[in-house]
């Protein structure tokens, strides 16, 4: 895990955008954290506007945290996964709670991928982890132009490894991407920042 | 490209709007309200945040209008969620209907009506129409007049049939408009003793009161102060016993006044005031 020693803890979300493609990789991810992970993780995934449910209760068969679609207003915790609802804008609002909308389509999608990071990069402007998904549009690109302008870390998934590749494609032309990984490449770096975020709370506590 | 808007810049913003027009946005959740005003700038073609300033400390009332209707959020849909509407009309309806001769009904926030169409059809299916009372509201008047005229997008529609049939509709949407010049027009005699009429949800007190109010994705653009603000309106605006819908994700579990209802169906947010 040496490559990802310098990762800084001074992180406090993990936002992820995904699309067509992107729901593989996101299981694999989901089922190799540690049911500690201790940051937050905001998923916004591209999705069918009209289904309410199963989609998170099938993201949930895998993963080790329960994840949650949160209602408007709820607080964002530590050590939660949470999804975009479907039909609805999913952002991030002052007080670190969250904020839905149902505003105009964005990018074609509601909820976009490109509101919530750009709402959460407002709210934790450096501290805020972005990751790009597979996907066939260039909704997110602008979001991790934000994140990267505010001095967050940017990741996308190596447009080689993706099964679509326009998304990651699309923010990687747009703006600095600081790490550019496949699946495994993007567990090993989430293991890697969850011990360097867990390696400051065990000094605090001392 | 414009400079990111700050948070001290939309409070000079709405203290601005409060002081020459009595609107207050002071209360409307920070992150949607920022999205419209840069909306607004970009659409004006705004050169800079102090520029808009500047026109907001200038213009009319006619102006002042078209603002309003560009920061209000109406994009909807009719028989959103569907399976909300199979509630209604097999449960929340019924009930009702079954304790009261006449009923009233309340959309808070009815943006271009299409909610106030989807309870018509369904009322009319269940065959009651006639024993319901009908109030509709908003804060744009632009909108309200939109609502009143009931011509739709034809593009809409094929979403607005889709939920229909999911929401176990009777018969077919078609039955409800004629298509003219582009449009779909609604039957207005669905609606033809719907009142229309303008509220701020955020300034005015309760005007009536209502065995139901449906006030959907519409406290999600206000703040937590706010919310329990305009709960406590609807707590004055209902009957005991009478019901509240709210979005399928908002809730009301965070308002100081939460206790004086109780949960009917948690999946649909129908909520029931049980306390006076």
């Amino acid at each position: 895990m040496d490559k990802f020693n310098s990762i800084g803890n001074q992180y406090k979300a993990i936002v992820i955008g995904g699309s067509a493609g992107s729901f593989q990789v996101i299981n694999k991810i989901l089922s190799s954290l540690p049911r500690d992970f201790e940051l937050p993780i905001i998923m916004c995934l591209h999705r069918l506007r009209h289904v309410r449910n199963g989609f998170v209760e099938a993201l949930n068969i895998k993963s080790n945290i329960e994840i949650k679609e949160p209602l408007d207003k709820e607080s964002i915790k530590k050590n939660s996964i949470y999804l975009a609802p479907a039909n609805y804008h999913l952002g991030v609002d002052i007080g670190n709670t969250f904020a839905l909308s149902t505003d105009d389509l964005v990018n074609n999608s509601r909820p976009s991928i490109d509101i919530l990071l750009q709402t959460a990069s407002y709210v934790y402007k450096h501290k805020l982890v972005g990751i790009l998904l597979s996907g066939a549009n260039r909704d997110g690109a602008s979001g991790m132009q934000k994140i990267a302008e505010r001095g967050g870390l940017t990741v996308i998934q190596d447009p080689k490894d993706c099964l679509i590749d326009t998304m990651p494609a699309s923010a990687l032309k747009l703006t600095t991407i600081d790490y550019s990984l496949n699946t495994d490449g993007i567990i090993e770096f989430l293991l890697a920042l969850d011990k360097s975020i867990k390696s400051v709370a065990l000094l605090k506590n001392e | 490209m414009i400079q990111e808007i700050e948070i001290t810049q939309l409070r000079t913003l709405t203290e601005l709007i409060k002081t020459r027009f009595n609107y207050d946005f002071g209360n409307y959740a920070m992150s949607s309200f920022k999205r419209r005003i840069q909306r607004i700038l970009e659409l004006y073609k705004f050169s800079s945040f102090d520029a808009l300033l500047e026109k907001i400390n200038t213009c009319d009332k006619k102006y002042f209008q078209d603002f309003i209707s560009e920061i209000t959020v109406n994009v909807t849909e009719m028989f959103r969620d569907p399976s909300f509407w199979v509630e209604l009309r097999e449960n929340i309806l019924p009930n009702l209907l079954m304790d009261n001769q006449t009923i009233s009904i309340w959309h808070a926030g009815c943006s271009s009506g299409e909610e106030v169409y989807s309870m018509a059809i369904t009322l009319k299916e269940l065959d009651c129409l006639e024993k319901v009372r009908i109030v509709a509201t908003d804060v744009d008047m632009a909108i309200l007049q939109k609502a009143r005229e009931g011509a739709y997008s034809i593009k809409n529609m094929e979403l607005n049939a889709k939920n229909y049939e999911r929401a176990k509709g009777a018969f077919s949407i078609d039955k409800y408009y004629k298509e003219q010049n582009g449009k779909a027009m609604m039957d207005k005699s669905l609606v033809k003793d719907v009142i229309y009429r303008e509220h701020n949800l955020v300034s005015e007190v309760s005007f009536g009161k209502f065995d139901l109010i449906l006030c959907r994705n519409v406290m999600i653009y206000f703040n937590q102060a706010l919310q329990n603000q305009v709960l406590k309106v609807f707590h004055e605006s209902l009957f005991k016993n009478s019901y509240l819908i709210v979005g399928s994700k908002e809730s009301l579990i965070w308002c100081e006044i939460a206790n004086k209802f109780t949960v009917v169906n948690n999946e649909e947010k129908v909520y029931k005031k049980t306390k006076e």
